[in-house]
């Protein structure tokens, strides 16, 4: 059967230069001098650190427990010591620091114990919590955890694998398909039946012919409904919605997940890590990453995760010239600020940047409303409408417009004949609501704070104004007590104030006790109205999400 | 620090202003070649003053010059005011209209991108405003030699009437107002027309047309607003014509004559004052093609693009507004 193909809007189509770095095989793991291995593989959680200084650990060895919903296991890539525990900056986008474990390696590279897993003899759950122990995520860049993309196994249709990577420059998912298309397969087979989907169709951009062959080869020697689909060179086929989008029709709205849809996407690089752990128990550890751009020896090279970039750079042996290194594609990388930073399991593409490769952008001029921007922006919206938004700061128009379906591929800023960098238009406009949203909830935090404390105080002052009037009314009675010295007609009226300072004694009592109660009360009620803030918020979010 | 993307089509705001000078150029060679040569002495006169202009308001503005002046936007404005100016214009009027248009409507607004209106037809309405009969002098085609076009032009005595005739348009216009004619008299009587619109002119919109081709095939224009505009000027004409054929002039005429072509390919799409979303673009085209129409046949001038260009400048802020395309997984939802 072949499948009819979908086209998504825009795209663009920069130079591949894919030929530097794909001819050569995949080199084997070089062992670094130290390795750094972040607690936090992805934006969304960090595992706990199972491991202390001075520890002997083992190639496959467990350092970080996966906690909460989206937690995975964090494994130490080789064999060695453990060196430090530290916050060590990371690539990413924000520089900021996070937890590692250094490992100093032994050089023996000594695997733990480890066996094949049989998936199907245990209950689905325990497959997608052993998948979750090996550290398996998406390796595409996202290093989304792969147990909670696999689901419940019921709905999903269609299985999409993505082997489109349509970034220029990175060939890391080329060769391993060229290479290890049956190893891949095998963890297509595996996605499969955890999923449960009925149908499989792999994605690979045309300009990649070996990789095809190489992929519809392994497929014709298995029984399964895996179908090898070449589709379009046009950058960014390879994003996940928009390749669902040209295998499948289906259209993906920003803030909706595939499983509403029936279809959910893998990418090639997790295939083969989901088929590492299964039939050979490794959990994961390394991946390959391209090493391109101004170097002398381009190529691809397995790499031990948490492996330092300026420790691999010499392998490549970047050339005179170059003035910074780019993580992932020129598209959508980030330039690197310290060499120190580890490959992480996202991490598919290193390249040596020179201002020959990729020359400085000119001037900024004004946007002339062309309109090659919205022609060339893959989730139809209209940059230059943005643009003007966010230049303004006005950030209600900008978040109507649609500001948060931009994905930042980077096509309409590729494309402008005014060289305006759009994305870091709507990155500021991004993080700008973002900082607002998180001021308002603050604000409603501490509004609320100070309207219980005017409550409070007022309670108090009223307490006190009643805790007085007892009091007085005591001593009223205690002088009437004085004075009264057996006239009879103060008698009766003797009773009273008795009476009274019993009462107020029992008064006072049962406020000291109320005083308490409402203590806890409100510190719950403090509790429970930010939780309320927090989840007006949410939902708010929600309906930008999805208006 | 500079972030994603790191690479970058070779596209340029000059590159682009450059490609519409060139779709420009087989109209102005049918221009020099039928009708009169002096358009390029009046192309030079707009060129200069377009750019001084430019850079004495850039230097007003305290911005930088060079690469503003480098951008040739001032130059596609010059030829264009030039190219819908009668050509036997004494030379302060193409000054004062290239003036108005980088001066008042460029830069007073913001410079590049930020004017609203479109600067080749506001300095057209005005001149035509202030100098009625000086605007409306256009030669027959080709019975001046260039001395006497370049005379009137750089400024000797003018003896208009020995030498100007109406244009089709006009000859067609105020034929049919005379009363008892028909359209089929008109075409008989006055030797203003060829064989579709103006005499020699009607080779002009064929140049328009060719350079226009180009800029769909270099993709600097879509196809949205010349089909729009074109469609919607040959509808409703086919109506008015078909109604009543004596009265209305046939739509091949409507499309031949006047600047209905350059405006299709090269005023309509200007981008900055246009709309900008896919259904806007025909919205916008088609809505200047209609009033252009009835300025035409009912209106006080024989030419209106340039006033439906103005009104429908108006519209874009709410046009765009309301045409606003579905994004990538919303389709069938709200915009």
């Amino acid at each position: 059967m072949i499948a009819r193909l979908f086209n998504f809007r825009g795209g663009v189509k920069p130079d591949s230069h894919k030929n530097e770095s794909a001819t050569t095989p995949i080199l084997p793991v070089v062992l670094p001098p130290r390795l750094v291995i972040p607690l936090r593989q992805s934006a969304r959680s960090a595992a706990r650190c199972v491991v202390e200084v001075g520890q002997k650990v083992r190639k496959g060895e467990r350092i970080g427990e996966g906690e909460g919903f989206l937690g995975t296991a964090v494994h130490a890539s080789t064999s060695g010591t453990v060196a430090e525990i530290a916050p060590h900056p990371m690539a990413h986008a924000s520089g900021l620091d996070t937890l590692s474990v250094v490992i100093e390696p032994d050089g023996v590279d000594e695997w733990i114990e480890h066996g094949p897993f049989d998936h199907r003899s245990v209950p689905r759950d325990a497959a997608l919590k052993y998948l979750r122990d090996q550290g398996i995520v998406g390796m595409g860049g996202a290093t989304f955890p792969t147990h909670v993309k696999l689901g419940s196994g019921r709905g999903i249709d269609t299985l999409v694998i993505n082997g489109a990577e349509c970034e220029p420059w990175i060939t890391c998912d080329d060769r391993l398909m060229r290479e290890r298309a049956a190893e891949i397969l095998s963890g297509v087979a595996i996605l499969r039946e955890l999923i449960g989907a009925a149908r499989v169709l792999v994605g690979i951009e045309d300009n990649k012919p070996e990789a095809i062959t190489a992929m519809r080869d392994s497929a014709a020697k298995l029984s399964e409904p895996i179908e090898i689909v070449p589709v379009p060179t046009l950058y960014p086929a390879g994003g996940e919605k928009q390749l669902i989008r040209v295998l499948t029709g289906i259209e993906i709205a920003q803030g909706k997940l595939g499983i509403e849809f029936g279809v959910q996407c893998f990418n090639v690089g997790t295939a083969y890590a989901v088929h590492r752990a299964i039939r050979h128990g490794e959990p994961l550890v390394s991946r390959v990453v391209t090493l391109t751009g101004n170097v002398e020896r381009p190529g691809n090279h397995e790499v031990l995760i948490g492996t330092p970039v300026d420790a691999l750079l010499p392998l490549a042996g970047p050339k005179p010239g170059t003035d910074r290194y780019l993580m992932g594609g020129p598209m959508m990388g980030i330039a690197l600020g310290d060499l120190s930073v580890p490959a992480t399991k996202g991490s598919n593409c290193i390249i040596a940047a020179s201002p020959a490769l990729f020359p400085p952008p000119p001037p900024e001029l004004p946007c002339i409303r062309c309109g090659s921007c919205a022609r060339a922006c893959p989730a139809s919206l209209q940059p230059f409408e943005l643009y003007w938004f966010s230049r303004a700061k006005n950030f209600g128009k900008a978040q109507e417009y649609h500001l948060f379906d931009c994905i930042e591929c980077g096509c309409c800023a590729f494309v402008c004949p005014s060289h305006i960098p759009l994305v870091d238009y709507f990155r500021f406009s991004k993080s700008e609501i973002w900082a607002r949203e998180r001021e308002v909830t603050a604000a409603d935090q501490a509004r609320d704070r100070f309207e219980f404390r005017n409550f409070r105080q007022e309670r108090e002052k009223e307490e006190k104004a009643a805790r007085l009037a007892a009091k007085a009314a005591e001593t009223r009675a205690k002088l009437s007590d004085t004075a009264e010295s057996g006239d009879t007609a103060t008698a009766a009226a003797d009773e009273d104030p008795k009476k009274a300072l019993i009462a107020a004694a029992l008064a006072r009592a049962k406020q000291q006790k109320a005083a308490i109660a409402e203590s806890t009360a409100q510190a719950s009620g403090d509790v429970s109205a930010t939780s309320d803030a927090r989840r007006d918020k949410a939902k708010l979010e929600g309906s930008d999400a999805t208006s | 620090m500079i972030h994603s993307p790191y690479i970058r089509k070779p596209a340029s705001v000059q590159s682009v202003m450059l490609a519409v000078l060139l779709a420009l150029l087989p109209g102005i060679a049918a221009y020099v070649w039928q009708v009169a040569e002096v358009v390029v002495v009046n192309l030079l006169i707009a060129t200069v003053t377009a750019l001084a202009a430019e850079a004495l308001m850039l230097a007003a503005r305290r911005r930088p010059i060079a690469p503003a002046l480098s951008d040739l936007s001032a130059v596609v404005t010059a030829w264009l005011v030039v190219l819908c100016f009668p050509p036997i214009l004494p030379w302060w009027v193409t000054v004062l209209g290239v003036l108005i248009a980088i001066v008042a409507v460029k830069h007073l607004y913001g410079g590049l991108g930020q004017n609203p209106f479109n600067p080749a037809m506001v300095a057209y309405c005005a001149m035509i405003v202030a100098f009625p009969s000086l605007m409306s002098q256009w030669p027959p085609a080709g019975q001046l030699d260039f001395q006497t076009q370049l005379d009137l032009v750089l400024g000797s005595a003018r003896q208009l009437d020995a030498i100007t005739g109406a244009t089709a348009l006009d000859a067609m216009r105020t034929g049919l107002r005379a009363g008892g004619a028909s359209v089929e008299t008109v075409l008989q009587q006055a030797g203003a027309f060829g064989a579709v619109g103006g005499r020699g002119w009607e080779w002009l919109p064929l140049g328009y047309l060719a350079g226009g081709l180009y800029l769909l095939a270099r993709r600097i224009v879509t196809w949205h607003m010349p089909v729009a505009f074109l469609a919607a000027l040959a509808l409703i004409s086919t109506v008015f014509w078909l109604a009543d054929p004596a009265q209305f002039a046939p739509p091949w005429f409507h499309l031949a004559t006047g600047g209905a072509m350059l405006a299709a390919f090269f005023i309509v799409t200007d981008p900055i004052t246009g709309a900008t979303t896919p259904r806007g673009k025909l919205i916008f085209a088609a809505g200047i093609a209609v009033i252009a129409y009835l300025i035409r046949v009912f209106g006080a001038f024989p030419e209106g693009i340039a006033f439906a260009v103005l009104l429908m400048n108006i519209c874009v802020p709410v046009i765009d507004m309301k045409t606003q395309p579905p994004v990538f997984g919303h389709r069938g939802g709200r915009p």
